[in-house]
């Protein structure tokens, strides 16, 4: 009746997962309590469940990324304190079985459920308006793609009270990840919940691509273009034509493990080396899809605040171009020391460095931005700065991991740890946390605290050194990944060390809150009442902070680059924009469930189809497609807002009143 | 510390237009940051330069270590004057220092994008012939040019140990791997269940071990010595205790240790090997005086066949 | 935009990258290629693990002693004309002619599903004598990526079937025929991944 699934799913006889999921359970009791009592319902069913708006789905996005932080650190701090302690001949608190759901959970977490979605997230936001138009191309798939990224985190979650996760490493590698070596649900939790957050992500994908290639501003030609669009444009592009494999890989996965198939199998003929051919063909491609909007948002940041145009900006645009291309063709370093041989071996070695050239290419043009600048030292400048000390370290551990000899000795070390949390942290956190920093004002009309901003920025930085530099030091000696307990004693002092910068970065998280807490009350102070609190060069600052639901009243004519730059050069800029332009009927979207409820029923798919509910399985399958069949007949999806009303709307704004 | 970096000169935040905001010592943070960090990673460097990959002992481990060194360096030489230029002119080009100078529409400049693309390159250019040529001289499956005969030495992962078969001897030894120094190592590899890497970090280059497949080391231990092997890809609950001892010693020694498994060792067949396959952690070494010939051929090549091997959790 | 607006970047002479966010009916078209584009993707995947796989037949049947030419050919050539009556059908759409749309939409669904009737066939010959996916990885490889195809045909047919539902309930209004549109897409792709497979899986059996 209810296939595998019993009692006995439930740890009741492991503390920390009981208190873990029983303190959880508690704060979601008792925000639904407090949402219920408070009739908080109605608004955000209506303003945030069901808004198909870009803004508040991005929005959205960001939240659930936080959250998924929360819980991922907190698998880092597992991890970090029971290295801190099992040294020589202590086993530490966590036995192998625990300890190594603990790493596969952080990871995939942190992949997948806090950079996704944070990327996404400032794409989702920040795109529309940049290029000047009113929503990205599809309105009602964004709002799909953003629950089924939630039904993912969901089926995450419940892996940690209803039975377990995967114990393979975050990247289940077969022969460890077939039926023989993990018989339990753990890969299933692992497999399902990425395959249907995988496809949220890669109709994401499609959206935004489509959204930068065919809905812009007119006279925004490709030259005139944002450079964080284009950055956009490469990681959207590079999700297109990654994600697929992912999905076709873990399908064949997934057949081994539920049919019988011989994919992966060590028996009947079975390849795993073809898996990790295959998850690696993604796997590359997916750090750039990371990282190319984190430089986006670098770019723009550095060159709003130091007053001058992006330095290079055709050559950034080409680096980017190239750094997309090329990021498919290095897969294979990832595994060197599968023996492929020495050509082969070299000419992927090669390749991972032909791409470090555009990569390096744009840590000078950011250079040479802030030459002959005016730099105004805010948050976002201070996450710039120390990316761009941080970031070239990880990617010079990089070039020298590119070297298949140099990774003969490194391979899986904790100097891979070091590598690629440096350049994540370093690369993607940074640039996650300026782009928020930046962009805030204009989601919700205030500007943060920049006091608390500073601290966690310090504590972010100090932090990741104090983490994860004896990470590099403890490779060299010899230490690997994935170890619950090592015997050498004289490790233990460097592990010390990183659980300090762990706790540090914990503090910085915390402040993280308090910062955003002590922003709200403090908002009335920090009100922007012009749009355009940082002087800055694109359309996003034209409109008012927060924008109206159709982004730009009029859209805008775009004559060049640094298109709001160029507007407020001109006298007169404000009428510039509004005169000889007549204001004409605007559709908007209206609201829509399908998203949350399509959600809805891949979590029971996903559930049943792990447990071997079959009949779960069906009415998940069988509801989606009655969603659909409503979506498909549903002929009122707009909203026609009158030119009188964009009309008084603007009038409101425009006379620099402080809102009723 | 904290405060000293985190203090702020209380700049209101009504940044309506462009306030510039007194940043908080840039310059103390920077030498303060500078000399932590070099204080911090002269201690490592030091810490991890008498053990593990920085202390080699062995042709393949003493090559690496060169190429780690010299990469390091050449990169060096382009990423710490990044890092002084980027706080140098952070620094200068603050908002407030009206000694630099504004150039609001200075975006382009042949000259600098010349050379901005010109360094990288170079550099990748360097390393990559080093890639190339390193990737060849070290290829694992290469023999080593000695003038010692080599030995040949079957290794097996199971779940968690390591077996290792002396073909030419005829004997075995599970988690401890007794080898003469100076004599090259010529090692062909393969799993019975999940991929495992067989890595000695004194000695050199890892190499995956796969079921259904062979894969091929060549190393040299110059000295004798016990260095210390483990398993470097994650292969489940017992993964930690995958350690093993290479204990080199002189070519006599070796001989003796030889003769003493024939007398005392035990048997290693297909029906001793399937127990000794069966999941178990951190097993004390064994020896074994008589191994089916062939074993290590029939256990890599097994997994085209319709039988399965025994299977383990 | 206005009018005046609307005129000037419908001219000719301004570049299509300049002139303003696209029509629906262009930015339906171009989501839909870039999806099939990711699905040919998935295809790619399949294929590369079946080019491995081929030959791990683990003293199994192979492709040369299983597959029937003849019978792949009158699969093959009932897909292939579906798509040729899928295009009148397209054309009946785009000048709103109700009868000759269920007319050609009809014929195309019959040629389709027969299509999946024979591979339906195939599929279940080899089940029979033991050619099971669970066999080998030979056939693990063969039996998901025809197998995926044969999905997808079925899912198009679905699609159909509303499709059809939808001219008759609704018309034939812009979403309607952008959605056929879409429709048209797939079923082509389809079949330029059929030519794949065929040739690939059924005439490089060996």
């Amino acid at each position: 009746m209810l296939g595998r699934l019993s009692w006995a799913a439930i740890p009741f006889d492991v503390p920390v997962v009981m208190i873990a999921a029983g303190s959880v359970g508690f704060v979601i009791v008792c925000v639904l309590a407090l949402v219920t009592v408070k009739g908080w319902w109605p608004y955000l069913w209506r303003e945030w469940i069901t808004s198909v708006d870009h803004k508040r789905i991005g929005v959205m996005y960001i939240i659930l990324a936080l959250l998924m932080l929360v819980r991922g650190f907190s698998d880092a701090l597992l991890m970090r304190s029971q290295l801190a302690l099992a040294a020589g001949h202590a086993q530490g608190y966590l036995p192998p079985e625990h300890y190594d759901q603990i790493f596969s959970a952080h990871g995939t977490i942190m992949i997948f459920f806090v950079a996704m979605p944070f990327i996404v997230g400032l794409m989702n936001f920040v795109l529309p308006l940049q290029l000047g138009v009113r929503d990205v191309a599809f309105p009602v798939l964004n709002s799909v793609s953003f629950w089924l990224t939630a039904a993912g985190v969901l089926l995450v979650n419940m892996s940690l009270v209803i039975g377990e996760f995967a114990r393979t490493g975050w990247l289940a590698y077969p022969p460890l990840s077939e039926v023989a070596y993990s018989p339990g649900v753990g890969v299933d939790y692992y497999l399902w919940s990425l395959q249907i957050s995988g496809l949220g992500t890669l109709l994401s994908g499609i959206n935004l691509t489509t959204t930068i290639l065919k809905l812009r501003a007119p006279g925004m030609g490709y030259s005139r273009m944002p450079i964080f669009c284009w950055t956009a444009l490469a990681s959207n592009l590079l999700i297109v034509a990654s994600f697929p494999i992912l999905t076709a890989t873990f399908a064949m996965l997934l057949l081994d493990r539920y049919c019988d198939f011989h994919f992966f199998t060590n028996e009947f003929g079975g390849n795993p080396m073809m898996y990790i051919n295959l998850i690696w063909s993604w796997g590359h491609p997916e750090v750039y899809i990371l990282i190319l909007p984190a430089f986006g948002v670098f770019s723009e940041v550095v060159a709003t605040f130091s007053g001058k145009p992006l330095f290079g900006r055709r050559s950034m645009v080409v680096a980017t171009m190239a750094i997309c291309v090329l990021s498919f063709m290095v897969w294979l370093h990832h595994f060197f020391t599968m023996g492929a041989g020495a050509d082969v071996n070299g000419f992927f070695g090669i390749m991972t460095m032909i791409i470090a050239v555009p990569t390096g290419v744009k840590i000078f043009n950011w250079l040479f931005t802030l030459y002959g600048g005016r730099i105004r030292f805010t948050v976002p400048v201070y996450w710039a700065i120390g990316f761009m000390v941080t970031f070239v370290i990880g990617g010079m551990t990089g070039v020298l991991m590119a070297i298949p000899p140099a990774d003969f000795v490194l391979h899986n070390s904790l100097f891979l740890i070091a590598h690629f949390h440096n350049v994540a942290i370093g690369g993607v956190v940074f640039g996650v946390m300026a782009g928020i920093s930046y962009w805030f004002p204009k989601a919700f009309g205030f500007t943060l605290n920049e006091r608390l901003g500073k601290a966690v920025f310090w504590c972010w930085f100090i932090g990741f050194y104090l983490a994860f530099m004896p990470l590099y030091a403890l490779g060299l000696m010899g230490a690997t990944r994935r170890m619950q307990h090592y015997s050498d004693t004289h490790w233990q002092p460097f592990m010390l060390v990183a659980l300090a910068g762990a706790v540090l970065i914990l503090l910085g998280i915390v402040l993280t809150g308090v910062q955003l807490a002590v922003s709200i009350r403090q908002r009335e102070r920090h009100r922007d009442m012009t749009g355009d609190p940082w002087n800055g060069r694109t359309l996003e600052w034209s409109t008012p902070s927060p924008p109206p639901p159709w982004n730009f009243s009029l859209l805008p004519q775009v004559r060049r680059p640094d298109a709001f730059w160029g507007m407020k050069q001109q006298p007169n800029p404000a009428q510039q924009r509004t005169s000889h332009r007549t204001y004409e009927t605007i559709h908007i979207p209206r609201n829509n469930a399908a998203g949350f409820y399509l959600a809805c029923f891949a979590v029971l798919l996903g559930f049943s189809l792990i447990w071997r509910i079959w009949w779960g399985a069906g009415l998940g399958i069988l509801g989606a497609i009655a969603v659909g069949l409503v979506q498909a007949w549903r002929t009122d999806g707009e909203i026609a807002m009158s030119a009188e009303q964009v009309m008084a709307f603007d009038r409101l704004h425009g006379a620099k009143e402080p809102a009723a | 510390m904290i405060g000293r970096f985190a203090h702020d000169l209380g700049v209101p935040d009504r940044c309506n237009q462009c306030q510039p905001t007194p940043c908080c010592s840039p310059r103390d943070a920077h030498s303060m940051l500078v000399r932590m960090i070099s204080i911090a990673s002269s201690a490592m460097l030091v810490a991890s330069c008498h053990e593990g990959v920085l202390d080699p002992h062995g042709p393949v481990g003493k090559a690496e270590r060169v190429i780690l060194y010299d990469s390091t360096v050449i990169m060096l030489a382009v990423v710490i004057p990044v890092i002084v230029l980027t706080l140098v002119f952070a620094w200068w080009f603050r908002a407030k220092n009206k000694r630099a100078q504004y150039r609001p529409d200075w975006e382009y400049s042949g000259r600098i994008e010349m050379i901005v693309w010109s360094i990288p390159a170079l550099v990748i250019l360097f390393l990559g012939g080093i890639a190339w040529t390193g990737s060849h001289d070290l290829d694992p499956s290469q023999e080593l040019k000695d003038s010692a005969a080599p030995l040949d030495i079957e290794v097996i992962s199971l779940d968690w140990r390591w077996l290792f078969i002396y073909p030419n001897e005829g004997i075995a030894s599970l988690n401890r791997l007794v080898v003469p120094s100076g004599v090259p190592l010529r090692f062909r590899l393969t799993s019975t269940t999940v991929m495992n890497s067989f890595f000695l970090p004194q000695l050199g280059s890892q190499i995956y071990t796969m079921p259904g497949m062979i894969s091929r080391l060549n190393l040299k231990a110059d000295q004798t010595g016990t260095f210390q092997g483990l398993s470097a890809q994650f292969s489940g609950d017992g993964f930690s205790d995958m350690r093993f001892d290479l204990v080199s010693v002189r070519a006599d020694e070796f001989k003796e240790w030889v003769t003493s498994t024939k007398i005392h060792g035990g048997l290693l067949d297909a029906t001793t090997f399937t127990d000794l396959a069966k999941p178990a952690k951190a097993e004390n070494p064994q020896t074994y005086a008589e191994v089916t010939e062939g074993l290590f051929d029939s256990i890599s090549s097994s997994h085209t066949a319709a039988n399965p091997l025994p299977q383990g959790n | 935009m206005s009018a005046t607006e609307q005129a000037l970047v419908n001219s000719d002479t301004v570049p299509l990258s300049l002139r303003g966010p696209a029509a629906t009916r262009v930015v339906a078209g171009y989501g839909f290629w870039l999806f099939l584009l990711s699905d040919i993707v998935i295809f790619a995947a399949l294929f590369a693990a079946y080019a491995v796989l081929s030959g791990e037949t683990a003293w199994g049947p192979t492709g040369v002693a299983l597959f029937d030419k003849k019978h792949v050919l009158i699969e093959t050539a009932c897909l292939l004309t579906s798509s040729v009556t899928c295009g009148f059908g397209s054309l009946a759409v785009q000048s709103a002619d109700r009868s000759s749309t269920y007319f050609w939409m009809a014929i195309t669904f019959i040629l389709g599903a027969s299509f999946l009737s024979l591979e339906v066939t195939e599929f279940r010959h080899m089940l029979a004598i033991g050619a099971r996916p669970s066999r080998s990885a030979f056939l693990s490889a063969f039996f998901t990526l025809v197998g995926t195809h044969g999905l997808h045909v079925s899912i198009g047919l679905a699609w159909l079937v509303v499709m059809l539902l939808q001219v008759a309930t609704l018309g034939f209004q812009p979403m309607v025929s952008r959605r056929f549109f879409c429709f048209g897409l797939f079923w082509h792709a389809l079949d330029i991944v059929w030519i794949g497979v065929f040739t690939i899986v059924y005439l490089g059996a060996h």
